[in-house]
């Protein structure tokens, strides 16, 4: 079945080994943290607070082991499917780093701007991302959204979320 | 009977005006949110938990049962109108519940599907309520070692039965349990995988994690691959039963519900092979096995109720040991936590009123959903249609809320892409989500049950071997040693039942091409596939 895998069965073969080479890099880094970790006084008997990151970072290595075994063999990870998924193309990228750029401007203005402009930006761009061309639309459903969330946890929840500019108003 | 009348009381919590109005609220947003293509249960509860931040804990709770049931029925409604299962368990009912709904029956599909979640549902949490007061008298007594033992057979289960390849479920829970590190250890104070990040040191709230993994991941992955042809969606008329439906269906949700339960409460489940088995159980019994795949109704009523029953068949262990077997209960499990509760045996003891009123409001939520879903169908199915653009886009939108609402930091959303992109990346590789949600929840528990045995028993490893820790281990060593144990047992042990269950898998899987969303399959080629893995705990 994973014949039919995006990328054709090459490419992805080779990418496959990205992931056991992340896997393996992974637990390097657990391991190398652990033993790095200073000797604990509180701590009784042969599990200290390194020992289980120890553990858990040799499972990311062996594992990543046994995955370039396995997909040096011909094994290949079946891609998720679900109701909106087509597995037939390959990867949009285009709209996965548009989607990623809305994501961290919300980040990065959700406290200078407050929530109800940064959701709604997030909200926009995500819709422009995905194809949507209803530019007017998509404004007043996304600001509908980020006042209306606003409202929502301020009044019901009691979460007064960030109001950046609108500071006195809301 | 001690159980009844705690669960009376149970019942005088739940029917306050306001909780009731709760669950209520619960059933709706649930009902709604899980119906949306894309999302599953598990998503469901995630993106929802914010929600139910300013509430009082039993409050919370009592919405939460309905969101769970809401969010379980709601998946199913969207498998039968639209033929692709937005989670594994219900992939069963897509089967014939879409060839119903495209002969022109998707009221009934719906009907039978609603009411055998009612029927399944109210018996299972009859059973649960019975069941969950001995399991945690006994869970008292089951020691630190025990307790560690019994984890590492919850990873392993989830890794090994569920996992399309044991080695990527292995990577998932892998990923799961080294984010579950991050932070200050809680035994020595020391600072763990941090990196000198102050955010880190309380380690990454499990609300970012789960709604990253599913939420995110899942829409930046759907967006990398969306569909750009209109789905095809069956309208759908108020969900209705005829006698001759009734009298073919009443059998498959008892049935469904036995079936369900107890692998629901085994620590080790999930839903998708009871719900097989159940399916491949009614096509045998049934009057009309003609109709199987065709658009059969008992196929659609024993798999729902399966599923349903396997649900409340779950809160046992998660109730009792704060063990979850499903992403869903290890989502409700983080939501318990977070209001400083820990699940586990004496739960019972400690927040009788909790436990009892979230019992009871199980029994409102499915009582609920009957009488909102029969009326409510033809809504649904407009939900359906949503424009995708609006609907990935609420995603992200309402992800990002939750996790900023959770901690007020800008760290946490960057934190939130983070985990995102890792779910994107396990989606694409097919690492199955689940083990890495079991471990980022359950890791740091077994962790310190580990350290607890050991320091009760000095640091003698000795300690860790106890009579009942021993045959779980045994347990574990047979799934993990099983592809070299079956070589050695003649093929008969195997009940042929299940052989058609993983015969059912593999075609249903030829069927829905990719659908990876089950990951029982795959490697059923040689007709004894690993569908069968989950009898060991049950036989032993």
């Amino acid at each position: 079945m994973s014949s039919a895998a995006p990328g054709g069965v090459r490419e992805q073969g080779r990418s496959e080994y990205g992931v056991a080479l992340f896997l393996g890099a992974l637990g390097i880094l657990v391991i190398v943290q652990a033993l790095l970790l200073p000797e604990s006084r509180i701590a009784r008997g042969p599990v200290g607070p390194a020992t289980i990151p120890i553990v858990v970072g040799g499972l990311l290595v062996v594992v990543a082991c046994f995955l370039a075994v396995d997909v040096f063999r011909g094994g290949r990870g079946e891609p998720e499917g679900g109701e909106d998924v087509e597995l037939t193309g390959s990867s949009d990228w285009r709209t996965v780093l548009m989607l990623a750029a809305a994501f961290v401007a919300n980040a990065l203005l959700i406290e200078p701007l407050g929530w109800p402009f940064s959701g709604a930006i997030l909200f926009w761009g995500s819709a422009f991302a995905l194809g949507s061309r209803h530019y007017v639309r998509d404004a007043v459903i996304a600001l509908v959204l980020s006042f209306g969330s606003w409202y929502l946890f301020a009044f019901g929840l009691d979460v007064i979320l960030p109001v950046g500019i609108l500071k006195g108003i809301l | 009977m001690d159980a009844l009348t705690s669960l009376v009381e149970g019942f005088g919590t739940a029917l306050t005006p306001q909780n009731l109005l709760y669950a209520f609220i619960g059933v709706l947003l649930g009902t709604a949110i899980g119906v949306l293509p894309g999302i599953g249960p598990a998503m469901t509860v995630a993106l929802l938990l914010p929600l139910t931040r300013g509430l009082d804990v039993t409050s919370a709770l009592i919405m939460f049962a309905g969101i769970y049931y809401g969010g379980m029925y709601g998946g199913s409604t969207t498998s039968i109108l639209l033929n692709t299962p937005g989670e594994s368990a219900s992939v069963v009912t897509a089967i014939e519940g879409n060839k119903m709904a495209r002969s022109g029956r998707a009221a009934q599909a719906l009907a039978t599907a609603a009411i055998g979640s009612f029927v399944a549902g109210t018996i299972a949490t009859l059973l649960l309520a019975l069941l969950a007061p001995s399991v945690a008298d006994l869970a008292v007594e089951v020691s630190p070692a025990d307790f560690f033992a019994i984890m590492v057979l919850a990873f392993i289960a989830v890794t090994s039965v569920l996992g399309s390849s044991r080695v990527r479920g292995l990577a998932a829970l892998g990923l799961g349990l080294t984010i579950g590190l991050i932070g200050i250890d809680r035994t020595s104070g020391q600072q763990r995988l941090t990196f000198g990040i102050a955010e880190l040191a309380d380690g990454i709230d499990v609300v970012v994690v789960a709604v990253g993994l599913f939420a995110v991941g899942e829409a930046l992955w759907t967006a990398a691959h969306l569909r750009r042809r209109p789905i095809d969606v069956i309208p759908v008329g108020s969900p209705r039963m005829s006698r001759s439906d009734f009298s073919r269906s009443w059998k498959p949700w008892l049935r469904g519900t036995f079936i369900g339960f107890p692998f629901g409460a085994i620590p080790a489940g999930g839903a998708e092979i009871p719900t097989f088995l159940s399916y491949v159980t009614e096509k045998r019994l049934s009057k009309h096995p003609e109709e199987f795949g065709k658009g059969a109704i008992e196929g659609v009523a024993g798999p729902e109720a399966t599923n349903n029953a396997s649900a409340a068949g779950g809160l046992v262990p998660m109730l009792t040991l704060g063990i979850p077997t499903t992403a869903t209960a290890a989502v409700m499990l983080a939501a318990i936590q977070s209001y400083g509760i820990e699940p586990g045996p004496r739960l019972f003891d400690t927040e009788p009123e909790l436990v009892w009123g979230l019992i009871a409001s199980l029994f409102i939520g499915n009582t609920v959903l009957l009488a909102l879903n029969l009326p409510l169908a033809p809504l649904w199915a407009k939900l359906l249609r949503i424009p995708r653009s609006y609907l990935y886009a609420g995603i992200l939108f309402f992800s990002s809320l939750g996790a900023y609402a959770a901690n007020a930091n800008t760290f946490d959303l960057f934190l939130l892409l983070a985990i995102g992109a890792l779910g994107f990346m396990m989606r694409r590789y097919g690492l199955p989500v689940l083990p890495a949600i079991i471990g980022v929840i359950l890791g740091p528990f077994a962790e310190e049950k580990l350290r607890q045995a050991l320091q009760i028993s000095n640091g003698e490893v000795s300690g860790l071997v106890t009579p009942l820790s021993t045959v779980v281990y045994a347990i574990v060593a047979l799934i993990v040693l099983w592809p070299l144990v079956r070589r050695f047992l003649p093929r008969k042990v195997v009940p042929s039942v299940l052989d058609e269950a993983a015969h059912e898998i593999e075609a249903s899987h030829a069927h829905h091409g990719l659908t990876s969303a089950v990951s029982v399959e795959r490697h059923v080629g040689d007709g004894t596939g690993r569908a069968r893995d989950p009898e060991e705990p049950r036989g032993t």
